[in-house]
Protein backbone atom coordinates (compact mmCIF):
# COMPACT_ATOMS: atom_id res chain seq x y z
CA UNK A 1 0.00 0.00 0.00
CA UNK A 2 2.89 2.63 0.86
CA UNK A 3 4.67 1.95 -2.38
CA UNK A 4 1.12 2.53 -4.34
CA UNK A 5 0.79 5.78 -2.78
CA UNK A 6 4.67 7.02 -3.27
CA UNK A 7 4.11 6.07 -6.99
CA UNK A 8 0.80 8.20 -7.11
CA UNK A 9 3.04 11.47 -5.33
CA UNK A 10 5.49 10.80 -7.80
CA UNK A 11 2.85 10.60 -10.52
CA UNK A 12 1.22 14.11 -9.38
CA UNK A 13 5.10 15.60 -8.38
CA UNK A 14 5.95 14.97 -12.07
CA UNK A 15 2.48 16.45 -13.70
CA UNK A 16 3.16 19.56 -11.05
CA UNK A 17 7.04 19.54 -12.25
CA UNK A 18 5.71 19.73 -16.01
CA UNK A 19 3.00 21.95 -15.46
CA UNK A 20 4.44 25.01 -16.55
CA UNK A 21 6.90 25.96 -18.76
CA UNK A 22 9.06 28.89 -19.61
CA UNK A 23 11.31 28.98 -22.71
CA UNK A 24 13.89 31.27 -23.66
CA UNK A 25 15.44 30.85 -26.89
CA UNK A 26 17.60 33.08 -29.12
CA UNK A 27 18.24 32.18 -32.82
CA UNK A 28 18.69 33.38 -36.18
CA UNK A 29 16.82 33.94 -38.90
CA UNK A 30 17.95 33.88 -41.83
CA UNK A 31 17.24 36.27 -45.15
CA UNK A 32 13.72 35.34 -46.57
CA UNK A 33 13.17 32.35 -44.09
CA UNK A 34 10.15 31.52 -42.01
CA UNK A 35 10.70 29.60 -38.53
CA UNK A 36 7.81 28.31 -36.93
CA UNK A 37 7.54 26.86 -33.27
CA UNK A 38 5.32 24.65 -32.15
CA UNK A 39 4.09 24.40 -28.80
CA UNK A 40 1.28 21.42 -27.21
CA UNK A 41 -1.15 23.65 -24.75
CA UNK A 42 -3.97 22.57 -22.61
CA UNK A 43 -6.90 25.20 -22.77
CA UNK A 44 -8.02 27.92 -20.56
CA UNK A 45 -3.69 28.41 -19.94
CA UNK A 46 -2.49 31.75 -19.67
CA UNK A 47 0.36 32.35 -21.99
CA UNK A 48 2.32 35.00 -22.92
CA UNK A 49 4.50 35.28 -26.00
CA UNK A 50 7.70 37.94 -25.67
CA UNK A 51 9.85 38.78 -28.77
CA UNK A 52 12.33 40.95 -29.55
CA UNK A 53 14.79 41.79 -32.20
CA UNK A 54 18.11 41.86 -31.15
CA UNK A 55 20.01 42.50 -34.63
CA UNK A 56 19.71 43.06 -38.36
CA UNK A 57 18.20 44.80 -40.97
CA UNK A 58 16.04 47.78 -39.60
CA UNK A 59 14.85 45.19 -36.56
CA UNK A 60 11.63 44.37 -37.49
CA UNK A 61 10.25 40.87 -38.02
CA UNK A 62 6.44 39.88 -38.90
CA UNK A 63 5.18 37.13 -36.36
CA UNK A 64 2.43 35.55 -36.21
CA UNK A 65 0.42 33.19 -33.15
CA UNK A 66 -1.77 30.69 -34.57
CA UNK A 67 -4.49 28.85 -32.79
CA UNK A 68 -4.48 24.98 -33.59
CA UNK A 69 -7.55 25.37 -36.09
CA UNK A 70 -5.08 27.72 -38.12
CA UNK A 71 -6.78 30.77 -36.46
CA UNK A 72 -4.51 33.82 -36.18
CA UNK A 73 -4.51 35.12 -32.81
CA UNK A 74 -2.11 37.45 -33.38
CA UNK A 75 -0.16 39.69 -35.63
CA UNK A 76 2.77 41.76 -35.78
CA UNK A 77 4.34 43.56 -39.15
CA UNK A 78 7.53 44.60 -39.13
CA UNK A 79 7.22 45.00 -35.27
CA UNK A 80 10.88 45.25 -33.50
CA UNK A 81 9.21 44.23 -29.60
CA UNK A 82 6.23 43.32 -27.85
CA UNK A 83 4.41 40.95 -25.43
CA UNK A 84 1.46 39.56 -25.90
CA UNK A 85 -0.63 37.76 -22.77
CA UNK A 86 -3.55 34.98 -24.50
CA UNK A 87 -5.57 32.51 -22.90
CA UNK A 88 -5.90 29.33 -24.55
CA UNK A 89 -9.49 28.54 -25.79
CA UNK A 90 -8.61 24.64 -26.96
CA UNK A 91 -6.23 22.10 -26.38
CA UNK A 92 -3.75 21.86 -29.47
CA UNK A 93 -0.98 22.59 -30.98
CA UNK A 94 -0.10 26.64 -31.78
CA UNK A 95 2.44 27.85 -33.42
CA UNK A 96 4.52 30.95 -33.09
CA UNK A 97 6.00 31.96 -36.81
CA UNK A 98 8.62 34.48 -37.16
CA UNK A 99 8.90 35.66 -40.72
CA UNK A 100 11.95 37.78 -42.78
CA UNK A 101 10.39 37.07 -45.88
CA UNK A 102 10.26 40.95 -47.18
CA UNK A 103 13.58 40.73 -46.30
CA UNK A 104 16.25 40.55 -48.93
CA UNK A 105 19.93 40.54 -47.40
CA UNK A 106 19.95 40.98 -43.41
CA UNK A 107 19.02 38.29 -41.31
CA UNK A 108 18.17 38.86 -37.88
CA UNK A 109 18.81 38.03 -34.90
CA UNK A 110 15.52 37.23 -32.84
CA UNK A 111 15.05 36.46 -28.78
CA UNK A 112 11.54 34.97 -27.90
CA UNK A 113 10.02 33.85 -24.37
CA UNK A 114 7.01 31.88 -24.29
CA UNK A 115 5.31 31.37 -20.49
CA UNK A 116 2.82 28.91 -20.59
CA UNK A 117 0.69 28.78 -17.63
CA UNK A 118 1.70 29.94 -13.95
CA UNK A 119 5.03 29.05 -12.20
CA UNK A 120 5.25 25.52 -10.88
CA UNK A 121 5.24 25.67 -6.98
CA UNK A 122 8.00 24.40 -5.32
CA UNK A 123 7.76 20.86 -4.23
CA UNK A 124 5.69 20.13 -1.45
CA UNK A 125 4.07 23.45 -1.48
CA UNK A 126 0.70 23.18 -2.81
CA UNK A 127 -1.37 26.23 -2.87
CA UNK A 128 -4.05 24.64 -0.63
CA UNK A 129 -1.81 24.99 2.54
CA UNK A 130 -1.98 27.99 4.78
CA UNK A 131 1.08 29.99 4.83
CA UNK A 132 2.96 31.31 7.80
CA UNK A 133 3.87 35.16 7.04
CA UNK A 134 7.10 34.26 6.84
CA UNK A 135 6.62 31.99 3.94
CA UNK A 136 4.40 34.41 1.98
CA UNK A 137 7.19 37.40 2.49
CA UNK A 138 9.44 34.53 1.23
CA UNK A 139 6.99 33.86 -1.76
CA UNK A 140 6.55 37.80 -2.70
CA UNK A 141 10.54 37.92 -2.51
CA UNK A 142 10.88 35.11 -5.05
CA UNK A 143 8.27 37.19 -7.23
CA UNK A 144 10.24 40.12 -6.87
CA UNK A 145 13.47 38.47 -8.21
CA UNK A 146 11.72 37.14 -10.87
CA UNK A 147 10.73 40.40 -12.34
CA UNK A 148 14.48 41.43 -11.23
CA UNK A 149 15.62 38.50 -13.66
CA UNK A 150 12.94 39.81 -16.14
CA UNK A 151 14.05 43.18 -16.30
CA UNK A 152 17.59 42.20 -16.64
CA UNK A 153 16.91 40.32 -19.72
CA UNK A 154 15.66 43.25 -21.33
CA UNK A 155 18.31 44.96 -20.29
CA UNK A 156 20.60 43.00 -21.20
CA UNK A 157 18.71 42.40 -24.69
CA UNK A 158 18.89 46.53 -25.02
CA UNK A 159 22.19 46.83 -24.72
CA UNK A 160 23.28 43.91 -26.83
CA UNK A 161 21.35 45.89 -29.42
CA UNK A 162 23.22 49.06 -28.76
CA UNK A 163 26.54 46.96 -28.51
CA UNK A 164 25.82 45.40 -31.96
CA UNK A 165 25.29 48.17 -33.12
CA UNK A 166 28.57 49.90 -32.06
CA UNK A 167 30.19 47.78 -33.22
CA UNK A 168 28.89 48.19 -36.54
CA UNK A 169 29.52 51.26 -36.75
CA UNK A 170 33.20 51.18 -35.90
CA UNK A 171 33.99 48.65 -38.28
CA UNK A 172 32.16 51.00 -41.53
CA UNK A 173 33.86 54.00 -40.05
CA UNK A 174 37.29 51.93 -40.49
CA UNK A 175 36.28 50.66 -43.80
CA UNK A 176 35.08 53.83 -45.22
CA UNK A 177 37.92 56.26 -44.08
CA UNK A 178 40.47 53.57 -45.82
CA UNK A 179 38.31 53.70 -49.06
CA UNK A 180 37.86 57.28 -48.95
CA UNK A 181 41.92 57.55 -48.75
CA UNK A 182 42.07 55.46 -51.15
CA UNK A 183 39.46 57.62 -53.64
CA UNK A 184 41.30 60.39 -52.94
CA UNK A 185 44.44 59.49 -53.60
CA UNK A 186 43.54 58.18 -56.64
CA UNK A 187 41.27 61.49 -57.88
CA UNK A 188 44.05 63.31 -57.16
CA UNK A 189 46.70 61.81 -59.44
CA UNK A 190 44.34 60.92 -61.70
CA UNK A 191 43.29 64.47 -62.41
CA UNK A 192 46.89 65.56 -63.26
CA UNK A 193 47.06 62.96 -65.49
CA UNK A 194 43.94 64.15 -67.19
CA UNK A 195 44.97 67.72 -67.28
CA UNK A 196 48.92 66.72 -68.73
CA UNK A 197 47.27 64.61 -71.31
CA UNK A 198 44.61 67.57 -72.69
CA UNK A 199 47.86 69.68 -72.84
CA UNK A 200 50.41 67.37 -74.72
CA UNK A 201 47.42 66.15 -77.19
CA UNK A 202 46.90 69.98 -78.37
CA UNK A 203 50.28 70.39 -78.96
CA UNK A 204 51.37 68.52 -82.06
CA UNK A 205 47.99 69.56 -83.78
CA UNK A 206 49.18 73.33 -83.18
CA UNK A 207 52.05 72.58 -84.36
CA UNK A 208 50.81 71.36 -87.79
CA UNK A 209 48.55 74.07 -88.68
CA UNK A 210 50.98 76.50 -87.93
CA UNK A 211 53.65 74.95 -90.47
CA UNK B 1 1.10 -3.00 -8.79
CA UNK B 2 2.57 -3.07 -12.25
CA UNK B 3 -1.17 -1.69 -13.99
CA UNK B 4 -0.10 1.25 -11.88
CA UNK B 5 4.37 1.30 -13.07
CA UNK B 6 2.67 1.30 -16.56
CA UNK B 7 0.41 4.51 -15.81
CA UNK B 8 3.52 6.02 -14.47
CA UNK B 9 5.34 4.70 -17.37
CA UNK B 10 2.89 6.68 -19.56
CA UNK B 11 2.54 9.69 -17.37
CA UNK B 12 6.40 10.23 -17.56
CA UNK B 13 6.51 10.25 -21.58
CA UNK B 14 3.10 12.30 -21.88
CA UNK B 15 4.74 14.81 -19.36
CA UNK B 16 7.63 14.93 -20.22
CA UNK B 17 8.04 16.65 -23.30
CA UNK B 18 4.59 17.63 -23.90
CA UNK B 19 4.85 20.88 -22.92
CA UNK B 20 8.74 21.83 -24.57
CA UNK B 21 8.57 23.95 -27.96
CA UNK B 22 9.13 21.87 -30.61
CA UNK B 23 9.80 22.93 -34.28
CA UNK B 24 10.37 21.39 -37.85
CA UNK B 25 13.78 20.57 -39.69
CA UNK B 26 15.04 18.72 -42.29
CA UNK B 27 17.11 15.82 -42.00
CA UNK B 28 19.94 17.58 -43.57
CA UNK B 29 19.49 21.14 -41.84
CA UNK B 30 21.09 22.25 -38.68
CA UNK B 31 19.28 24.74 -36.30
CA UNK B 32 21.53 26.79 -33.86
CA UNK B 33 20.71 28.48 -30.79
CA UNK B 34 22.54 31.68 -28.58
CA UNK B 35 22.62 31.47 -25.48
CA UNK B 36 24.32 35.10 -23.66
CA UNK B 37 24.72 34.42 -20.26
CA UNK B 38 27.68 34.96 -17.44
CA UNK B 39 30.57 32.46 -17.00
CA UNK B 40 30.07 29.64 -14.07
CA UNK B 41 26.18 29.00 -15.12
CA UNK B 42 24.92 25.89 -15.63
CA UNK B 43 22.73 25.10 -19.41
CA UNK B 44 20.59 22.40 -19.32
CA UNK B 45 19.43 21.05 -23.24
CA UNK B 46 16.26 18.14 -23.65
CA UNK B 47 15.75 17.56 -26.45
CA UNK B 48 13.75 14.71 -28.31
CA UNK B 49 13.43 13.73 -32.01
CA UNK B 50 11.06 12.29 -33.92
CA UNK B 51 11.02 10.51 -37.66
CA UNK B 52 8.26 11.41 -40.16
CA UNK B 53 6.24 8.67 -40.65
CA UNK B 54 4.59 8.60 -44.40
CA UNK B 55 2.33 6.05 -43.68
CA UNK B 56 0.61 7.83 -40.53
CA UNK B 57 1.36 10.94 -41.37
CA UNK B 58 2.57 12.62 -37.91
CA UNK B 59 5.46 12.26 -36.13
CA UNK B 60 6.84 9.01 -34.53
CA UNK B 61 10.26 8.09 -32.27
CA UNK B 62 12.45 7.14 -34.48
CA UNK B 63 13.41 3.27 -35.16
CA UNK B 64 15.89 2.89 -37.61
CA UNK B 65 18.83 4.75 -35.05
CA UNK B 66 18.53 8.56 -36.12
CA UNK B 67 20.50 10.39 -34.03
CA UNK B 68 21.62 14.18 -32.71
CA UNK B 69 24.89 15.78 -33.36
CA UNK B 70 24.77 18.75 -30.81
CA UNK B 71 27.48 20.98 -30.69
CA UNK B 72 28.12 24.48 -28.27
CA UNK B 73 30.59 26.68 -29.03
CA UNK B 74 31.81 29.45 -26.56
CA UNK B 75 32.10 33.14 -27.38
CA UNK B 76 35.63 32.22 -28.46
CA UNK B 77 34.30 29.94 -31.09
CA UNK B 78 36.01 27.16 -29.28
CA UNK B 79 34.23 24.44 -29.12
CA UNK B 80 33.05 23.03 -25.66
CA UNK B 81 31.31 19.73 -26.54
CA UNK B 82 30.51 18.00 -30.08
CA UNK B 83 29.46 14.72 -30.07
CA UNK B 84 26.46 12.39 -31.36
CA UNK B 85 23.48 11.02 -29.05
CA UNK B 86 21.02 9.12 -29.47
CA UNK B 87 17.42 10.44 -30.28
CA UNK B 88 16.31 11.46 -27.16
CA UNK B 89 19.10 13.73 -24.97
CA UNK B 90 19.88 15.27 -21.99
CA UNK B 91 22.93 17.71 -22.27
CA UNK B 92 24.01 20.15 -19.63
CA UNK B 93 27.51 22.23 -19.76
CA UNK B 94 28.98 25.02 -17.57
CA UNK B 95 29.76 27.94 -18.81
CA UNK B 96 33.31 29.57 -18.33
CA UNK B 97 33.74 32.29 -20.50
CA UNK B 98 30.98 34.70 -20.63
CA UNK B 99 29.10 35.55 -23.31
CA UNK B 100 27.03 33.97 -26.47
CA UNK B 101 27.01 30.28 -26.68
CA UNK B 102 25.79 28.75 -29.59
CA UNK B 103 24.15 25.49 -29.35
CA UNK B 104 23.57 23.61 -32.66
CA UNK B 105 21.74 20.83 -33.38
CA UNK B 106 21.21 18.41 -36.39
CA UNK B 107 21.06 15.18 -37.25
CA UNK B 108 24.02 12.15 -38.37
CA UNK B 109 21.90 11.52 -41.79
CA UNK B 110 24.65 11.02 -44.30
CA UNK B 111 22.33 12.08 -46.93
CA UNK B 112 23.22 14.98 -49.21
CA UNK B 113 19.70 16.17 -50.66
CA UNK B 114 16.13 15.27 -49.46
CA UNK B 115 15.71 13.46 -46.49
CA UNK B 116 12.72 13.29 -44.36
CA UNK B 117 11.20 16.10 -41.95
CA UNK B 118 12.08 15.89 -38.02
CA UNK B 119 10.48 17.34 -35.52
CA UNK B 120 12.39 18.44 -32.64
CA UNK B 121 11.51 18.94 -29.32
CA UNK B 122 13.94 21.19 -27.49
CA UNK B 123 14.20 22.64 -23.96
CA UNK B 124 16.74 24.93 -22.96
CA UNK B 125 17.07 25.99 -19.35
CA UNK B 126 20.11 28.47 -17.70
CA UNK B 127 20.98 29.47 -14.57
CA UNK B 128 18.97 28.47 -11.23
CA UNK B 129 15.89 26.94 -13.08
CA UNK B 130 18.29 23.89 -13.95
CA UNK B 131 18.39 23.20 -10.22
CA UNK B 132 16.06 20.13 -9.27
CA UNK B 133 14.35 21.13 -6.10
CA UNK B 134 12.54 18.13 -5.44
CA UNK B 135 15.81 16.63 -5.58
CA UNK B 136 17.68 19.05 -3.80
CA UNK B 137 15.16 18.88 -0.67
CA UNK B 138 15.50 15.32 -0.44
CA UNK B 139 18.71 15.38 -0.57
CA UNK B 140 19.63 18.10 1.77
CA UNK B 141 16.63 17.23 4.14
CA UNK B 142 15.09 20.71 4.11
CA UNK B 143 11.66 22.07 5.09
CA UNK B 144 9.52 23.66 3.00
CA UNK B 145 10.43 27.56 4.25
CA UNK B 146 14.44 26.52 4.05
CA UNK B 147 13.82 24.86 0.45
CA UNK B 148 11.88 28.11 -0.53
CA UNK B 149 15.15 30.50 1.28
CA UNK B 150 17.86 28.27 -0.95
CA UNK B 151 15.52 29.29 -3.98
CA UNK B 152 16.02 32.64 -2.83
CA UNK B 153 19.57 32.68 -2.42
CA UNK B 154 20.06 30.48 -6.13
CA UNK B 155 18.12 33.82 -7.52
CA UNK B 156 19.89 36.20 -5.85
CA UNK B 157 22.96 34.45 -6.64
CA UNK B 158 22.40 34.56 -10.78
CA UNK B 159 21.16 37.83 -10.80
CA UNK B 160 24.37 38.80 -9.25
CA UNK B 161 25.86 37.06 -11.68
CA UNK B 162 24.17 38.60 -14.56
CA UNK B 163 24.75 42.43 -13.13
CA UNK B 164 28.52 41.35 -13.09
CA UNK B 165 27.82 40.16 -16.32
CA UNK B 166 26.38 43.35 -17.60
CA UNK B 167 29.17 45.49 -16.10
CA UNK B 168 31.48 43.44 -18.04
CA UNK B 169 29.30 44.24 -21.24
CA UNK B 170 29.39 47.44 -20.76
CA UNK B 171 33.01 47.98 -20.55
CA UNK B 172 33.23 46.11 -24.02
CA UNK B 173 30.77 48.69 -25.45
CA UNK B 174 32.37 51.56 -23.91
CA UNK B 175 35.52 50.42 -25.71
CA UNK B 176 33.91 49.72 -29.06
CA UNK B 177 32.82 53.59 -28.64
CA UNK B 178 36.11 54.96 -27.83
CA UNK B 179 37.81 52.85 -30.85
CA UNK B 180 35.40 54.53 -33.11
CA UNK B 181 35.61 58.16 -31.46
CA UNK B 182 39.87 57.51 -31.17
CA UNK B 183 39.18 56.61 -35.00
CA UNK B 184 37.24 59.40 -36.55
CA UNK B 185 39.19 61.52 -34.71
CA UNK B 186 42.45 60.56 -36.75
CA UNK B 187 40.83 60.03 -40.10
CA UNK B 188 39.96 63.70 -40.16
CA UNK B 189 43.03 64.72 -39.55
CA UNK B 190 44.88 62.35 -41.78
CA UNK B 191 42.22 63.06 -44.58
CA UNK B 192 43.19 67.08 -43.75
CA UNK B 193 46.90 66.15 -44.58
CA UNK B 194 46.48 63.98 -47.04
CA UNK B 195 43.95 66.66 -48.88
CA UNK B 196 46.92 69.36 -48.14
CA UNK B 197 49.97 67.23 -49.67
CA UNK B 198 47.56 66.16 -52.45
CA UNK B 199 46.89 69.82 -53.17
CA UNK B 200 50.67 70.90 -53.08
CA UNK B 201 51.54 67.93 -55.08
CA UNK B 202 48.84 69.30 -57.97
CA UNK B 203 50.26 72.68 -57.62
CA UNK B 204 53.94 72.08 -58.01
CA UNK B 205 53.59 69.22 -60.60
CA UNK B 206 51.76 71.09 -63.20
CA UNK B 207 53.46 74.27 -62.65
CA UNK B 208 56.92 72.39 -63.51
CA UNK B 209 55.06 70.32 -65.97
CA UNK B 210 53.66 74.13 -67.65
CA UNK B 211 57.12 75.47 -67.28
CA UNK B 212 58.73 72.95 -69.23
CA UNK B 213 56.07 72.67 -71.69
CA UNK B 214 57.00 76.72 -72.47
CA UNK B 215 52.74 77.18 -71.36
CA UNK B 216 53.70 80.20 -68.88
Amino acid sequence: MDTTRAAFLWVIALAVLESATSVELTFELQDNAKDCFFEYIQKNTSCTLEFQVVTGGSYDVDVQLLAPNKDVIYRQVKSQFDSHTFTTDTTGDYAICFSNEFSTFSHKLVYMDLQVGEEAPLPGMGHSTVMTQMETSADSVHKALLSVADFQTHHRLRESQGRKRAEDLNERVFWWSLIETACILVVGIGQVCVLKNFFSEKRPQTYHRLG
Amino acid sequence: MCKLFGTILVYFFIFDFSHALYFHIGETERKCFIEEIPDETTVLVNYKVEVFDPRTGGFMQSTQGIGMHVEVRDPDMKTILSRVYSAEGRISFTSHVPGEHVICLYSNSTKWIGGTQLRVHLNIQVGEHTIDYANVAQKEKLSNLQLRIRQLLDQVDSITKEQEYQRYREERFRGTSESTNQRVFWWSITQLAVLVCMGAWQMKHLKSFFEAKKLV
